[in-house]
C-alpha cells in the first residue's frame, strides 16, 4: 500500500515527475557515458601500447605516425628505406625491432606486413590454422574474420590504400591460413601477413600487368621476376623496444637529427593527446553535473510544492494511525525513487549510446565499445541517490512538523 | 466507552478553555451543539488524540489517551477512532476504494473487501470505488468519509461538522447512515457541530457555551 501511494503521488502530478526525471537520466546518461568510454578507450590505448617503446618512420607528425603505426587509426606518414632502418635495428640499445609494412587493405581493414614477433608482441595466440610463412598467407584478426566470415582456405584481392573503394589488386589473392584468438587489442581489427607480401604486391602490380587473373590455389612463382636490390626496399614503420631506459633518452634525438627517418614515443604523444581531449571530457562531465543539480531543484521544487496541497491527506494520514516517522519517510520514498528512476533510466540511454557509438565507430575506427559496468557507476549512483535525498529532506522535514490539529481545522 | 473528565485545553495564545464532562458508550451518538469559536473542534480533537489537554484525562477503550506517548498515540488512534471532517479530505491520488481501505491498512488491521462492498453498498457509494476522489460530489465524498471512518470497526467516531456543507436533503440522509452504520458497528458517536438540523436527529445533546 505504502508502495503504493508513493508511485501514484508521483504519477497523480505527472509533468513535475517527467521533468525531474529527464533531467536526472540525461546527466546520468552524459556522467556514464563519459566514464564507460573514457576508461575503455584509455584501456585499449594502453593495451595496444604494451612493448612498444618507439616507433621509427618517415619525417611528419609524430602523433600521425603513432596513431597509424601503432593503433591503425590513421594513414602513414610516408616509407623509409628497410636497409637504414636494419642498421637502426643493430643498435646495441635496441631489443626487438618489428618491421611494419602497411597500405593496403581488404573492406576497410588493414593489411599488416610484419612478422612473427608482431603477434608475439601482444602476447597474441592462434585460434585455428598456423602463423604465416610463405608470401601472400595471412593471418585474420578475431573481429575481422568473425565480420568478413574469414576461414583457414579463403581467398581474397586486397584494395590499395585504406579506403574499401580503393583500387583492387587483381594480380595475387590473399590465403587465410590461420585465426587469431580475440585479444582485445587492435590484433583484432588486422590481417597479418609477412612483409615479403606486400612487396610482391606491388612489384606485380608495376612489372605484372598483363598477366591474367588468376586461378585459385595456384602457386605464386616469383622467381620470374628480377629482384630488387635489398637498398631499394622499403618499409613503413619500426616498432622498437628498448633494452634499458637509456635507449630513451638517446635514441629518438639521435634518429630525429641524424637520419632521414623519425622517432616518436608513443606514451608521450598518447599523453599529449588524452590531455587535449581531457579538457572536452572536463568540460562535457562540469556540463553533466549542472544538469543533475538542476534535476535535484527540480525534484525538490516539485515535492515542495505539492506539499501545500499535500499537507491535508498527511494531517488525514496522521489522524489515521500513521507516525510521523512514517509521513517523513513517504516523501523521502520519493525523492530517491525519482533519483533510482533517473539512474536507471540514465544508465539505460548510455547504453543506447554506447550502441549507436559502436555502429559508427565499427565502421570508422574499427573500435567496439563493451557494455560492462565500470566501478566508478557505482560512485554515479550513490551521486545520484545522495541528490534524491538532499531534494526530499526539507520537504520531509517539514511534513514531519506538520500541526495536524490547525491543518485539519483550518480546512 | 470514552469518557472525559475535567477537560481543559490552553490555546497557544493564553486563552484557557474547560469543557463539561463527556460520557458516552459503543452504540449511542451524542451531540456537541455550540457557536462557532467555541471551541467545538478544538474539544474534538482533544477527544480523538489529535491536541492535548491542559488538564484532565480522556479514557477511550479503557486507556487514558493523555498517558501515551506521540507514536503511541498516533497508533491508538489509528486502531480505535474513526474521524469524518467537515470538508472531506482524502489521499488525492488514490482511488476511493484506496482510500477507504486505507484506515485498515494503517491500523493494521485486515483488509476485509467483503466488508467494503457491503459498506459502500449500505452507503449507495459502490459505483464509485475506481474513481479519484476530486470527481465526486460533496454528498458522495462525505458518504466515503463514512465509510472510511467505520471500516476497521473504531470504538469511537469523531465527526467535526460532518453535515455543514451539504444541502438539506444530503444532510438528512449522510446524518441517517452515521447514526445507524454506528450503532449497526458499535461505536460510540460524538458529533459536534452547529448545524441546527442535526438536533431533531441525534436526542442526546450538550451545547457548549463559551
Amino acid at each position: 500500500m505504502m508502495l503504493k501511494i508513493i508511485y501514484r503521488n508521483l504519477v497523480y502530478k505527472p509533468l513535475n515527475a517527467v521533468l525531474s526525471l529527464i533531467l536526472l537520466m540525461l546527466s546520468v546518461a552524459i556522467i556514464s557515458l563519459l566514464l564507460v568510454a573514457g576508461k575503455q578507450v584509455s584501456e585499449k590505448l594502453d593495451n595496444d601500447l604494451e612493448g612498444v617503446d618507439m616507433v621509427v618512420g618517415a619525417k611528419g607528425s609524430p602523433l600521425q605516425l603513432v596513431l597509424s603505426a601503432v593503433y591503425h587509426v590513421d594513414a602513414p606518414t610516408g616509407n623509409i628505406s628497410k636497409a637504414e632502418a636494419d642498421k637502426l635495428a643493430k643498435n646495441p640499445l635496441i631489443e626487438t625491432a618489428i618491421p611494419l609494412a602497411y597500405g593496403d587493405s581488404y573492406k576497410g581493414y588493414r593489411i599488416l606486413g610484419t612478422t612473427a614477433d608482431y603477434p608475439g608482441m601482444y602476447k597474441a595466440e592462434l585460434n585455428e590454422g598456423v602463423l604465416f610463412s610463405k608470401p601472400m598467407e595471412v593471418v585474420a584478426g578475431a573481429a575481422v574474420a568473425q565480420k568478413e566470415k574469414l576461414t583457414i582456405g579463403a581467398t581474397f584481392n586486397s584494395t590499395h590504400g585504406e579506403d574499401a573503394r580503393g583500387q583492387v589488386h587483381e594480380s595475387a589473392p590473399y590465403k587465410v591460413v590461420g585465426i587469431l584468438k580475440p585479444s582485445g587489442t587492435v590484433l583484432d581489427q588486422l590481417l597479418l601477413t609477412s612483409v615479403e607480401s606486400i612487396w610482391d604486391i606491388h612489384d606485380e602490380d608495376h612489372q605484372l600487368k598483363t598477366v591474367p587473373p588468376h586461378v585459385e590455389g595456384e602457386e605464386i612463382h616469383h622467381e620470374d621476376h628480377t629482384e630488387e636490390p635489398e637498398a631499394d626496399k622499403q618499409i613503413t614503420a619500426l616498432l622498437i623496444k628498448f633494452r634499458s631506459p637509456m635507449g630513451i633518452m638517446m635514441l629518438p634525438r639521435m634518429i630525429n637529427e641524424n637520419s632521414t627517418m623519425q622517432a616518436a614515443v608513443p606514451t608521450l604523444e598518447i599523453n599529449r593527446l588524452v590531455n587535449l581531449m581531457g579538457i572536452g571530457i572536463s568540460t562535457l562531465q562540469g556540463i553533466a553535473l549542472a544538469i543533475m543539480l538542476i534535476a535535484g531543484l527540480s525534484v525538490f521544487v516539485s515535492l515542495y510544492n505539492r506539499l501545500k496541497e499535500r499537507k491535508f491527506e498527511h494531517a488525514l494520514m496522521r489522524s489515521m494511525g500513521t507516525s510521523r516517522g512514517v509521513i517523513f519517510m513517504l516523501l523521502m520514498a520519493e525523492g530517491l525513487f525519482l533519483s533510482l528512476a533517473g539512474f536507471v533510466a540514465g544508465i539505460g540511454l548510455c547504453r543506447i549510446g554506447l550502441s549507436m557509438l559502436n555502429k559508427r565507430s565499427a565502421e570508422e575506427f574499427h573500435f567496439q565499445f563493451g557494455y560492462n559496468w565500470v566501478p566508478e557507476e557505482a560512485w554515479l549512483l550513490a551521486i545520484t541517490l545522495l541528490i534524491g535525498i538532499f531534494a526530499a529532506i526539507i520537504p520531509a522535514a517539514k511534513a514531519y512538523r506538520l500541526n495536524i490539529a490547525k491543518t485539519l481545522s483550518d480546512g | 466507552m470514552i469518557s472525559a473528565k475535567q477537560l481543559s485545553y490552553q490555546y497557544p495564545a493564553g486563552k484557557t478553555m474547560v469543557y463539561p464532562d463527556i460520557e458516552s458508550t459503543g452504540g449511542n451518538a451524542l451531540l456537541i451543539l455550540g457557536k462557532s469559536g467555541c471551541g467545538k473542534t478544538t474539544l474534538l480533537h482533544l477527544l480523538g488524540g489529535l491536541l492535548r489537554p491542559k488538564e484532565g484525562q480522556i479514557s477511550i477503550h479503557g486507556k487514558d489517551l493523555t498517558t501515551l506517548t506521540e507514536k503511541a498515540l498516533d497508533q491508538f488512534r489509528g486502531q480505535y477512532i474513526g474521524f469524518v471532517f467537515q470538508k472531506s479530505y482524502f489521499v488525492q491520488s488514490l482511488t476511493v476504494k484506496d482510500n477507504i481501505m486505507l484506515a485498515p491498512y494503517l491500523a493494521k488491521k485486515s483488509e476485509d473487501t467483503n466488508r467494503l462492498q457491503a459498506l459502500a453498498k449500505s452507503l449507495g457509494i459502490d459505483h464509485l470505488l475506481h474513481k479519484l476522489p476530486a470527481t465526486l460530489s460533496q454528498g458522495e465524498q462525505q458518504r466515503v468519509s463514512i465509510a472510511r471512518a467505520i471500516i476497521h470497526h473504531p470504538d469511537l467516531v469523531l465527526a467535526d461538522e460532518p453535515t455543514s456543507s451539504l444541502d438539506d436533503e444530503n444532510t438528512a440522509t449522510v446524518a441517517g447512515l452515521l447514526l445507524q452504520l454506528c450503532r449497526e458497528n458499535g461505536a460510540a458517536l460524538v458529533v459536534v457541530t452547529h448545524d441546527e438540523r442535526l438536533k431533531s436527529i441525534i436526542p442526546n445533546q450538550i451545547t457548549l457555551v463559551p
